[in-house]
């Protein structure tokens, strides 16, 4: 059996989703705070839908590198009495306080989406605190039931609000969204389409060619179940970013190692490192397109190798900066590269 | 070897589960990047079999799977790797760990 007792781990997320309708809650400063000053109207037919991958990530991060230290060690024999006090106290949420550095850079993300978004034209309202996650952890451990009865939660608020349509930003809420909810859920009926594959169809006008060279990583779910390879592409490329395929990429890509890091961390660094070769090889400026890929490369990739989110280069390409609030900082996008604090842009 | 005959007629049930599809060809134990030796393709022989013990032994692997579908993108006989991974997960969680939100 694994050191980190997959039965008290995964009791202890289907409870914080059926008790704090989310796997890791974060608060709420956290989940809204990227959206201060963009003024997104509430609610609407049209709605971004972040389904908090991006501001759980860097709380997962900070879980993950406890866990790895409790692998193995005799911290693990509590975990029992742990998920027993998650009931009472959000101890997931605790334990998780993420690097606030990385919260600023992962709103920077999604703050970039939105200045493309508005760049291209797309109106669109935001939920705030009804934008819950989306459930993918819970479906992906079989978590059947407390899948089933999140979906309902989610579907339900979005119907109160009259959403048609949703514009997702991460690969694993498109696929619940897209994939999951219509057979989960009777009279599912949203429209569902990712950012990247709003904005292709839009063809902004870059701003400016990045002239730069990078490999892109991309998602499993994203590269073989929701046919989304071409698009970051053609993106990158209009403005102005030479791609420098790895072998392993499109629908062969070879996955981040990520969707075990909860239960077997030391496995998926392994893989993640694994990959993070491959990589790098091909170039040391390399893009992913989720932000759960993101953070498991990155955590083992060496200084010299920088990993960011594709929005990164996008903003940066495709939007306009005002001197004050660059969109995105890409010769700088380390291994923390800085946030996007930016004003919205005026698009 | 004790069998659960109603193992595999119980699994289907749940409607993405199609291992007796499976050709035993291998395609996947080559590709998969966890390389956990006979993995997932012995594991779709046992729930055919009905050797619910030596299911509940991998437990292990069957929470490893990445569900990233290498595997499944070249098997030639359509068989739903991943989603048979996990169910098996919904039948290791309800029947073994005592996972379900009704149960705590
Ligand atoms: S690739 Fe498909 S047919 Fe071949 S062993 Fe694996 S599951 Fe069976
Ligand atoms: S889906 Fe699971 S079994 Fe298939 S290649 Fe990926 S990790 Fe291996």
């Amino acid at each position: 059996m694994s050191p980190i007792p997959i039965r008290d781990t995964l009791g202890m997320l289907e409870d914080n989703l059926e008790r704090r309708k989310s796997v890791l809650p974060v608060p709420r400063r956290r989940a809204l705070g990227w959206t201060k000053g963009l003024d997104l109207p509430r609610g609407g037919e049209r709605v971004l839908y972040t389904g908090q991958m991006f501001q759980i990530v860097p709380a997962i991060n900070a879980m993950t590198d406890r866990l790895a230290k409790m692998e193995g060690s005799w911290m693990a024999n509590y975990f029992g009495l742990a998920r027993r006090l998650n009931r009472w106290v959000n101890l997931a949420g605790v334990m998780a306080r993420g690097d606030p550095q990385e919260a600023r850079e992962y709103s920077g993300f999604l703050r970039n989406i939105v200045s493309l978004l508005r760049r291209s034209g797309v109106e669109f309202g935001y939920l705030y605190e009804d934008d819950l996650y989306a459930g993918a952890l819970a479906h992906d451990e079989g978590l059947d039931d407390a899948l089933r009865a999140h979906a309902e939660v989610v579907f339900r608020n979005l119907r109160s609000h009259g959403v048609k349509e949703v514009i997702t930003v991460d690969p694993h809420t498109t696929e619940m969204l897209r994939e999951i909810y219509p057979k989960v859920l009777k009279g599912y009926d949203l429209k569902v389409r990712t950012y990247l594959e709003v904005l292709v169809e839009r063809r902004p006008a870059p701003v400016q060619q990045l002239g730069t060279m990078v490999t892109v990583h991309d998602s499993c779910i994203y590269a073989r179940r929701e046919g989304v390879i071409e698009q970051p592409r053609e993106l990158l490329r209009r403005g102005g970013v030479e791609i420098r395929e790895v072998e392993r990429s499109g629908r062969a890509t070879q996955c981040c190692g990520g969707p075990i890091e909860m239960l077997f961390p030391e496995r998926s660094s392994e893989l993640a490192t694994q990959r993070v070769g491959q990589l790098s090889q091909v170039s040391k400026q390399v893009v992913t397109l989720c932000p759960l890929c993101l953070a498991n490369l990155r955590r083992v990739a060496p200084e010299d190798v920088k990993i960011t989110d594709v929005s990164t280069y996008l903003a940066k390409a495709y939007c306009p900066s005002s001197p004050a609030s660059p969109a995105a900082d890409v010769s700088g996008a380390g291994t923390r590269a800085p946030a996007d604090h930016g004003t919205p842009v005026e698009a | 070897m004790k069998v659960d005959p109603t193992l595999p007629d119980r699994l289907a049930r749940t409607g993405g589960f199609n291992a007796s599809a499976c050709i035993n060809c291998g395609s996947c134990t080559a590709l998969c990047p966890l390389g956990m030796g006979p993995f997932p393709r012995q594991l779709f022989r046992y729930v055919l079999l009905g050797a619910r013990e030596e299911v509940v032994r991998h437990t292990e692997e069957i929470y490893s799977c990445l569900l990233c579908k290498m595997c499944e993108d070249n098997c030639p006989a359509g068989v739903h790797i991943a989603e048979n991974v996990r169910t098996l997960r919904t039948f290791l969680g309800r029947e073994e760990l005592g996972l379900a939100t009704s149960e705590v």
